[in-house]
């Protein structure tokens, strides 16, 4: 199957695995983080991933969010091939076509919490006042307004995880990947959160989360369950769209 | 673009370690400022240089016995006469002057005052040719050259050197070997030429030396001016042609006397501080390449040190150029930095030399231009190694970096 013809035929694929396969040598040995992953999640889909620790969801993370790249199969992103996209295109789709939520937040410590939100639109080539025009939207967007100009130091676990999901939404992404956005969280933070995707997706953004807890995932229309780097399931409970 | 962003990044960078970021910059800041030193000592030296011959004319060919140093004894038999000068003057058209010369070195005694100082003996154009201007009294004339009269026109200094003035020695006696001479005019001061003070020098007619001292007509040197719009050579021909006439040289018979050129001297000297120059630029330039490799190996630690932050950069949209720019700016920043304190400190010793020291000194605006250029350069050049590891770093991987 060609990436042409697979494009023609499902438009509404915003990422299509052909037998993904991600692997890493340690000495002799190989471990198989992910393997033979084929899989398509088409346009505001609402998906969560799960299974136990070490079952790769990181790894699928990084792959979806074109910082990993796989050692085996196709991953097409909007119908291209990530394999022969360059740096530059590379850096774009990690721009414009992705907010990636990480599970350890990432932010720069050195920055504020508006500077941290604003990298991505320097990157994107925004001029200063339109960046912060932005920025301080979405960061009103996830309830920080007053908290903009603190550094991460200065703000709780939940609080950086909306600097870092504004940061994430502020380039309006079409796809919104996060790693275990609520496993740092206590539960009533966590759940404010939650509340804050379902807006995302209603919104008509494509939302792919990891979680290891079930009222998490019941957030999403879809669930797909990893173990030892395999699918062993792939749900769609409620109303199977 | 990005470029005031990436500034304010690296300066943010900076900034947040002051301290470090001074001491890598030390080696920039002192290569610099040797740099600067330097060129500014080589240039004051140049200039100098320069300063000599206007001071001596570079136009002026000096006549002497060329056997004058053979064997370190002068041999009597190749002499410059008076008539040999009275022959140039009359007969060459490319001078302009022509001022035959006498130079030893006696005991004067004024009063009770003793002095050894060189007397020359000479013609009144000596002045012209030479370049001098009478302060007091008058040079001594044809009139008192020709009746061998007993008088002398002293430097500068001289009247000091005898503890009295310029004003009160003009019509007192001065002793020159026994021998009493009226003086009748001081030098204004010329300054030294380089290798002899003329100041201190003291001139009488050209006939009274020859009658009073050496006995004979013979001259040591004959000095020459040369016509302006003349070509030192072609001047140089022409006299080599009318004194071996006049020495009866045969076609093919070595000469026995030399054309001395001056400004030749003075060329070479000005080869020697250019070199001078270039070997002190040369040093100063190895103490900023060991400033280089100090930004190489602090960037590189920056980079290893920010690789969490390459990674964050990176998986939100930064491309291998960005960061490459990034880094880059900061490297050349620092050395920017340190290129302009070390201008700073480079030019305030530059100062401290000629002030203190009394060096003669130049900060050129090429110099500053040139430091300046080098500081971007090594920050560019010693910048782009880090810059490119912190570039080709992998997102996933500095991300995972801790
Ligand atoms: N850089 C790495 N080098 C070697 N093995 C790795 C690396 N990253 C992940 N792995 C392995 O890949 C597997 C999946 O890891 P990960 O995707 O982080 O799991 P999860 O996020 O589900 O806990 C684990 O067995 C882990 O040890
Ligand atoms: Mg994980």
């Amino acid at each position: 199957m060609s990436a042409v013809a697979f494009s023609n035929a499902e438009q509404d694929a915003v990422i299509r695995f052909e037998d993904i396969g991600r692997a890493y040598q340690m000495g002799v040995e190989t471990i198989h983080a992910l393997q033979g992953l084929t899989l398509t999640i088409t346009r505001n889909e609402y998906v969560a991933i799960m299974g136990a620790s070490g079952s790769g969801k990181s790894t699928l993370m990084n792959i979806i969010g074109c910082l990993d790249s796989p050692t085996h199969g196709q991953y097409w992103l909007n119908s291209q091939l990530v394999s022969r996209m360059n740096d530059r295109e590379l850096a774009r789709a990690r721009n414009q076509e992705i907010g990636f939520v990480f599970q350890t937040f990432n932010l720069l410590s050195r920055m504020t919490a508006l500077s941290n939100v604003e990298v991505p639109l320097i990157y994107a080539g925004l001029k200063r006042r339109e960046r912060q025009r932005r920025a301080k939207h979405a960061l009103d967007v996830v309830g920080l307004a007053d908290r903009m100009s603190h550094r991460p130091s200065e703000m709780s676990g939940g609080q950086r995880q909306r600097v870092a999901i504004a940061r994430a939404l502020v380039t309006n992404p079409s796809i919104l990947l996060a790693d275990e956005p609520t496993g740092n969280l206590d539960s009533r933070t966590g759940n404010e959160i939650m509340t804050l995707f379902d807006n995302l997706h209603d919104r008509g953004n494509t939302l792919i989360l990891v979680t290891h807890e079930q009222h998490v995932a019941e957030h999403a229309a879809r669930t797909i369950r990893l173990s030892d780097g395999k699918i062993v399931s792939d749900e769609r409970p409620g109303a199977g769209r | 673009m990005l470029l005031t962003e990436t500034l304010w990044i690296a300066l943010q960078s900076i900034s947040s370690n002051l301290f470090r970021a001074a001491l890598t910059m030390l080696g920039i800041v002192i290569g610099v400022a040797a740099v600067i030193t330097m060129v500014a000592l080589g240039t004051g030296a140049q200039q100098a240089i320069d300063q000599q011959m206007e001071a001596l004319g570079g136009d002026i060919l000096s006549i002497g016995r060329s056997n004058r140093f053979r064997h370190g004894v002068a041999r009597d038999q190749a002499s410059l006469t008076t008539d040999d000068a009275a022959a140039l003057a009359r007969e060459s058209r490319h001078l302009d002057g022509v001022v035959p010369e006498i130079n030893s070195r006696f005991q004067v005694k004024y009063g009770n005052r003793n002095l050894s100082v060189s007397v020359l003996g000479t013609t009144p154009n000596y002045v012209d040719v030479h370049g001098f201007t009478i302060e007091a009294g008058r040079m001594f004339n044809l009139a008192d050259d020709a009746s061998r009269r007993r008088v002398v026109v002293v430097g500068n200094e001289i009247p000091g050197m005898l503890d009295t003035d310029a004003a009160s020695i003009i019509g007192r006696t001065l002793q020159i070997r026994a021998i009493s001479f009226e003086v009748i005019g001081v030098m204004e001061a010329k300054g030294s030429s380089g290798w002899r003070n003329p100041d201190d020098d003291v001139w009488i007619p050209l006939r009274t030396a020859q009658f009073r001292v050496t006995g004979n007509d013979l001259v040591e040197s004959i000095s020459v001016k040369v016509r302006e719009g003349i070509a030192i050579e072609t001047a140089m021909v022409d006299i080599e042609r009318i004194l071996r006439r006049e020495h009866g040289i045969l076609p093919g018979k070595d000469n026995d006397f030399s054309i001395f050129n001056r400004k030749q001297f003075l060329d070479s000297r000005q080869e020697a501080a250019e070199v001078f120059t270039y070997l002190l630029a040369g040093i100063a330039g190895v103490s900023l390449l060991v400033g280089g490799i100090g930004i190489m190996n602090i960037m590189l630690v920056t980079v290893t040190e920010r690789t969490r932050e390459i990674g964050i950069r990176k998986a939100l949209g930064a491309t291998k150029g960005n960061i490459l720019l990034q880094f880059l700016v900061e490297s050349m920043v620092l050395c920017l930095i340190g290129g302009g304190l070390g201008l700073a400190l480079g030019a305030g010793a530059a100062y401290f030399a000629a002030e203190f020291a009394g060096w003669q000194t130049v900060v050129t605006k090429a110099s500053v231009i040139t430091a300046f250029a080098f500081s971007a350069g090594i920050g560019l050049f010693f910048g782009i190694w880090p810059a490119r590891r912190a570039a080709n770093l992998d997102p996933i991987d500095a991300l995972r970096h801790e």
